[in-house]
């Protein structure tokens, strides 16, 4: 940490925050306004009173199913979070507390693993989904997502430092069986660094745009394939699709405003990665 | 992040209470569950990511070793595919695309983080809020970021061409052109993820001992020699980080493009592909034209070309100094 902080400090970081801010700013100015003033100049700066008639079009668009992609990805996105959570902890534990043959080969596996672009199996991935019967189902974008290499690696280097041994040997002597063991005595204390773990998989999962727009169609989208469907009209109706952005924003700004200081925490940790 | 760590007096004044139950309960359970458990916990881990990313993965390179389209499985053609690809101009259009991008959009990135983390690396108020406002971006769906961005670049309603006009400049048809639409759709991946990696840049900087600033300002070094000369090497595992992970994120660049394109034939990133990127190259081969096999050549020339630049990135970042 440095001392002395001028006025152009200052300046210039609200210059950047102002950077930041706009677009969002912009997508709620044009989500309020109509479709014959977005284009003018100088463009409309401050909100409109037209946001209430634009979700009602936005929610009635026909080919974009907007409401259903708004809870189909309510539904994927929680349940990937809750399962991530789940399994990472649970092997983050295992990893970095039990002893067992062969840990440290499994260890190195998933680091390796972690650094493998998933992204570019999807063509046999689709085929598996097509053998299932699961394509155009919503199961279809969850189950590849239930586990992450980076989660698993995450909470093992939390748990090494969050959970000391002698916790574990007290709960052990006391007769608790290992799981009982992870779900008393580990999983409470790994509660911070599962919380990180739990709002960057939410994120992550939210956002997840090019294997629901390969496994999915029109009429059972997520609410980002539901967002791409607003922007390939034959014409460019941007107030709609401006709704469509703020609505599928709305979940991770109140994610970010209630737990932005974590976020926070979780990235100067070292230990996220968006 | 608060490590807090609840006691659990409880479970450790029994402990002492009681002689340890094991040998009483017959060791046989206890020792299945010592020895089996640990397997059991990372099992669900290792299960699921065989089946749904190793596996795919693997299998994307036997795919690509055949005629294989949508119908099902054709003659084992060796390496044909690669040979069309490495014919296809489109490919190549499509990787030029790419790593043009991913210059446009990681290089500046980078260096504004490293500038505005050097900012906030002082002390400041509301250094919480300052922090907030600068990754504010990361929490804006993609595709949003696509939309939102896509009308700010409009060649008629747009604000970026409402304001080079206020500057005499001519309005520019940012889709249309090669340079015009990789620095639209850079714009975009900066705006999103500079704040990102400036936290991380902040990070690494506050374990830098100041007394080495204080060396430096006694020798009288400016802010900006201290910049390169002291804070840049003292930082450079997250910069190895975020050159790392951008230049993978950079490479499989597909979503911002493909909204930025609008319109039914966006997958081939505009009418002459000037801003078709390697993913929405392989997207479109294997999910538009349902050739399956030439689309997973596609996926493996993504995976090696990504392998091979992190290698060099590493080495180049490693020897920096």
């Amino acid at each position: 940490m440095r001392k002395s902080s001028s006025p152009l400090v200052y300046v210039t970081l609200l210059a950047a925050i102002a950077l930041s801010a706009f677009p969002l700013y912009w997508l709620f100015v044009v989500a309020s306004r109509s479709n014959d003033v977005v284009g003018d100049w100088p463009p409309p700066l401050v909100p409109g009173g037209n946001l209430f008639d634009n979700m009602n079009r936005l929610f009635e668009a026909e080919n974009a199913h907007f409401l259903k992609g708004m809870v189909n990805s309510a539904i994927a996105s929680l349940t990937i979070t809750v399962s991530v959570v789940f399994f990472s902890t649970l092997a983050g534990f295992a990893f970095a507390k039990l002893r067992f043959r062969g840990k440290n080969f499994l260890l190195i596996a998933i680091l390796g693993t972690m650094m493998v672009p998933v992204q570019m199996g999807i063509i046999p991935l689709y085929m598996i989904m097509v053998e299932f019967g699961w394509t155009n189902q919503l199961q279809a974008v969850i189950v590849p997502f239930l586990v992450s290499a980076f989660g698993v690696f995450l909470m093992r280097q939390y748990a090494e430092r969050a959970v000391p041994d002698e916790l574990i040997e007290a709960a052990r002597v006391d007769g608790c069986s290992t799981f009982r063991i992870y779900w008393t005595v580990v999983l409470p204390a790994l509660r911070p660094g599962a919380g990180v773990l739990a709002l960057f998989t939410f994120m992550g999962a939210w956002n997840e745009f090019l294997w629901p727009l390969a496994v999915l169609e029109q009429d059972n989208p997520t609410v980002q394939f539901a967002l791409n469907q607003l922007s390939t009209g034959y014409y460019t109706d941007y107030t709609l699709m401006f709704s469509g952005a703020l609505v599928a924003t709305l979940p991770l700004l109140v994610v970010f405003v209630i737990s932005g200081r974590q976020i926070i925490g979780g990235i100067m940790e070292g230990a996220v990665k968006a | 992040m608060a490590t807090q760590l609840r006691p659990r007096p409880s479970v450790r004044d029994e402990a002492h209470a009681d002689p340890p139950p094991e040998k009483t309960r017959g060791g046989l359970l206890s020792r299945l569950d010592k020895s089996g458990s640990p397997y059991l916990f990372i099992a669900p881990f290792f299960l699921l990511f065989a089946v749904f990313g190793l596996y795919p993965l693997g299998y994307t390179a036997w795919v690509s070793l055949h005629d294989w389209q949508m119908g099902g499985k054709g003659d084992f053609v060796g390496l044909d595919n690669y040979a069309d690809l490495f014919d296809d101009p489109d490919f190549w259009n499509a990787t030029v695309n790419t790593l043009g991008m991913l210059v446009l959009a990681t290089l500046p990135q980078l260096l504004l983080a490293l500038v505005i983390a050097n900012l906030l690396n002082q002390k400041l108020r509301h250094m919480t809020l300052l922090r907030l406002g600068i990754l504010l971006p990361i929490v804006t769906s993609v595709a949003a970021v696509g939309i939102v961005f896509s009308q700010i670049f409009d060649r008629d309603a747009g604000m970026v061409n409402g304001l080079l006009d206020l500057m005499g400049i001519d309005p520019v048809d940012w889709r249309a052109d090669k340079w015009s639409s990789w620095l639209a759709i850079s714009v975009m991946v900066d705006w999103r993820w500079t704040g990102y990696n400036a936290l991380i840049y902040l990070a690494a900087m506050q374990s830098i001992p100041r007394e080495l600033y204080e060396a430096a300002d006694l020798d009288g070094a400016s802010r900006r020699r201290q910049l390169w000369s002291i804070t840049v090497p003292m930082i450079r595992p997250a910069v190895i980080f975020t050159v790392i992970s951008s230049t993978i994120h950079g490479l499989q660049l597909f979503t911002e493009p493909l909204i930025f394109g609008q319109g039914g034939d966006a997958i081939t990133g505009g009418s002459l592909r000037q801003f078709q990127t390697m993913s929405m190259f392989m997207f479109e081969k294997a999910f538009k034209n349902f050739d399956y096999g030439y689309g997973s050549a596609v996926a493996w020339m993504i995976f090696l070309i990504i392998l091979l630049l992190t290698v060099v990135n590493y080495l180049l970042v490693r020897r920096m100094k």
